[in-house]
């Protein structure tokens, strides 16, 4: 018989090491499921994990990381901080949409100015614009007591609409002989977000998100709200006590999550998208979800969960052009992933015990 | 615009058509949420049930056993959450997410062959003369069985928890598992029941999307249908009936907007499409305004996670 025994104290060697583990059952399981869809395990493996970092055509496929990093980083670093205080924002998509379309919406607006001014205006309005779409689930919570999982999640959807309606209407690139989707931002001067090192992939949302990990470390480790939103997380009867705000945690986490998902919104608009168009989501604000657990809610760990996440993404695109495996695989394999890392985290606060129970 | 292309009778019989899936898998997370699982995966059961339907029906040219697989992949893939949060006691927001992200991947992987593919069409119910009689005959006797099947499905669910003992059982388990453990019910085994309940509801649900609603496949189709379906759990304050209110509420609001589409209303297509879904959270929000009643009314363990020996 097996059974599970509490510790007493979560395990710290578990806490580390459970991610590795995790990854390393989706990398067996993953490559069952890839044979049984009639490829060669290994060499889907090798396609999706080494060739991009160390590969032949390494060179080509190593800019591309911190691209499809950043966003992922910078999304998953807010929501670990609502996560851990069990505030859960899991509408980081539509934040990351109406983030992008009020940033993109400024520098249409500006068109064709050309100043200093305008990209920080943009960056600025990106970041107020995820705030305010994430200020909607947060103040109906804090209100009305709401549950912020469904209006947050929800408002995802209506935020896919609202890019349809701009991409099609309201910043419809007015000489684009009636093709969908804005001007092209990226070949705007003044409002492109450029590659700041030639070849690296290195642009302004990479720097967002280094910084963002830096000021989640900070804020966690050596401030007062960073602590109030451990002990809401590990003991919620306890913070109240100590005279911490539920409203004000919950508001505070909303800020943070959206405002960030706005700005990876709109740095991915002005830089790697180039314009509004209505494929513009590509669904980072769920797999920063995977990222947020994975890196352990912790902003180191997110940082490396997000460059892994990025590693599948791009090998996944690499492996769908090289072995012809589907796109929907490595969806399925991200989503396996956090099935692995969820089961396997037992083993942080439990002792896995064999045969009879001792009297 | 042209509102008279709209006609009552018609607008009303496919209120009940729209509103089928999305009771069918608001009754299933009912009964899971009942025994105190709140399992967030409906999107992802939704649409696993949806390719296996799907699939099983083109293969077997039988719309029953695409409905029978579609239950069992929904099934199964709740089974998958039931293991996480029962036996290794995972966060149940995050494994439903999980779930969700996973079901929304395997199944674009499934559905990659069943593109463009035709389902065999399910069949309307021979109500003989009942399906005549004008306005009510074609509101309420020329449907399809499953929209019979979804309203039998929230009677009996009605009446299970209400008067049967395993319901009583199966609520005892959600109120409070540290005592029904104590009575010796097994909290684990009935919870696992009723995800797998669950399960099968979504998915049966999202083969009515696919085999009798749309009816084709396409990826990631169910489109919020599952969220929708969570919503309107917390809607109905946990009950049957009002649950049902809430399926017809969302179901008469998409088929409105569409017919508003065809009419050419003047406002743009999105703000319409947007509709059904700001409706839903105003109707979330006047919910749970009303002085607490929408959280007074949930289970109390909904989420919590049980282990014996602690």
């Amino acid at each position: 018989m097996i059974r599970l025994e509490k510790r007493p104290e979560p395990s710290r060697g578990w806490t580390a090491l459970t991610p590795v583990l995790a990854v390393v059952l989706t990398m067996i399981a993953g490559g069952a499921l890839f044979a049984l869809l009639g490829k060669d395990p290994f060499v889907a493996m090798k396609t999706i994990f080494w060739d991009p970092i160390l590969g032949e055509y390494a060179f080509y496929y190593r800019g591309q990381l911190l691209v499809k990093a950043a966003p992922l980083v910078l999304i998953a670093v807010g929501l670990s901080l609502g996560f851990r205080a069990g505030v859960w924002n899991i509408g980081a998509e539509g934040q990351y949409i109406v983030g992008a379309l009020c940033g993109g919406a400024v520098g249409l607006a500006f068109y064709p100015a050309e100043g200093w001014y305008i990209f920080p205006l943009m960056v600025v309005a990106g970041a107020l614009g995820g705030w305010l779409w994430a200020m909607i689930p947060g103040i109906l919570k804090t209100r009305f007591n709401t549950n912020e999982i469904l209006v947050s999640l929800l408002l995802v959807y209506v935020a896919e609409q609202l890019l349809a309606a701009s991409a099609l209407r309201w910043l419809k690139n007015p000489e684009g002989q009636g093709f969908p989707g804005s001007r092209n931002l990226a070949q705007y001067p003044a409002a492109s977000n450029p590659e700041l090192i030639a070849g690296t992939g290195m642009h302004w949302g990479v720097v967002a998100a280094m910084i963002a990990v830096i000021f989640a470390y900070v804020l966690l480790n050596r401030h007062m709200t960073g602590f109030h939103i451990r002990l809401a997380g590990q003991a919620p009867r306890a913070a109240r006590f100590s005279g911490v705000s539920p409203s004000r945690l919950v508001l505070f986490c909303f800020s943070v999550s959206g405002a960030l998902a706005g700005l990876a919104g709109l740095f991915e608009l002005t830089g790697p998208a180039g314009q509004i168009s209505i494929d513009f989501n590509v669904g980072y604000g769920f797999t920063a979800i995977i990222v947020a657990f994975l890196g352990r809610l912790h902003p180191v760990g997110i940082l490396l969960a997000g460059l892994l996440m990025a590693l599948t993404y791009i090998g996944g695109e690499a492996a769908q052009s090289t072995l012809g495996l589907p796109a929907a695989a490595i969806q399925a394999f991200q989503g396996m992933l956090l099935f692995f890392l969820l089961a396997v985290d037992v083993l942080i606060n439990f002792r896995v015990r064999f045969g009879r129970a001792m009297a | 615009m042209d509102l008279s292309v709209i006609s009552p009778a018609v607008l009303l019989a496919s209120l009940m058509v729209a509103a089928t899936p999305i009771l069918l898998a608001a009754i299933g997370e009912l009964v899971c949420e009942k025994s105190g699982v709140l399992n967030l995966g409906v999107e992802g059961m939704m649409i696993t049930g949806a390719i296996c339907g799907f699939a099983m029906a083109v293969e077997t040219g039988s719309p029953l056993v695409g409905f029978l697989g579609a239950a069992a992949g929904g099934a199964l893939l709740a089974l998958l959450f039931g293991v996480l949060t029962q036996l290794l006691l995972a966060n149940q927001v995050a494994s439903g997410l999980a779930l969700t992200l996973f079901g929304i991947g395997i199944s674009a992987l499934i559905g990659q062959g069943y593109r463009g593919v035709k389902p065999p069409p399910t069949t309307r119910l021979d109500l003989g003369p009942l399906s005549e009689i004008p306005f009510l005959g074609r509101l309420l006797f020329s449907h399809d069985w499953v929209v019979y099947f979804g309203l039998a499905l929230t009677l009996g669910v009605w009446l299970f928890l209400r008067y049967s003992r395993a319901g009583l059982v199966l609520r005892a388990v959600g109120e409070s598992h540290d005592a029904a453990h104590a009575l010796g019910y097994k909290v684990v085994a009935i919870r696992f029941a009723a995800i797998a309940f669950g399960g099968a509801c979504a998915g049966l649900g999202g083969a009515y999307l696919s085999l009798v609603r749309v009816p084709q496949w396409t990826d990631g189709m169910t489109a919020g249908a599952g969220w929708i379906a969570l919503a309107i759990v917390v809607f109905g304050s946990w009950r049957p009936g009002r649950i049902l209110l809430g399926a017809y509420l969302f179901g008469g609001m998409t088929v409105l907007q569409l017919n508003l589409q065809a009419a050419q209303l003047p406002v743009p297509v999105e703000v319409l499409s947007m509709s059904p879904f700001v409706l839903t959270i105003v109707v979330l929000v006047i919910m749970s305004a009303g002085r607490g009643r929408a959280s007074t009314a949930a289970p109390a363990m909904l989420g919590r996670v049980f282990h014996a020996s602690s």
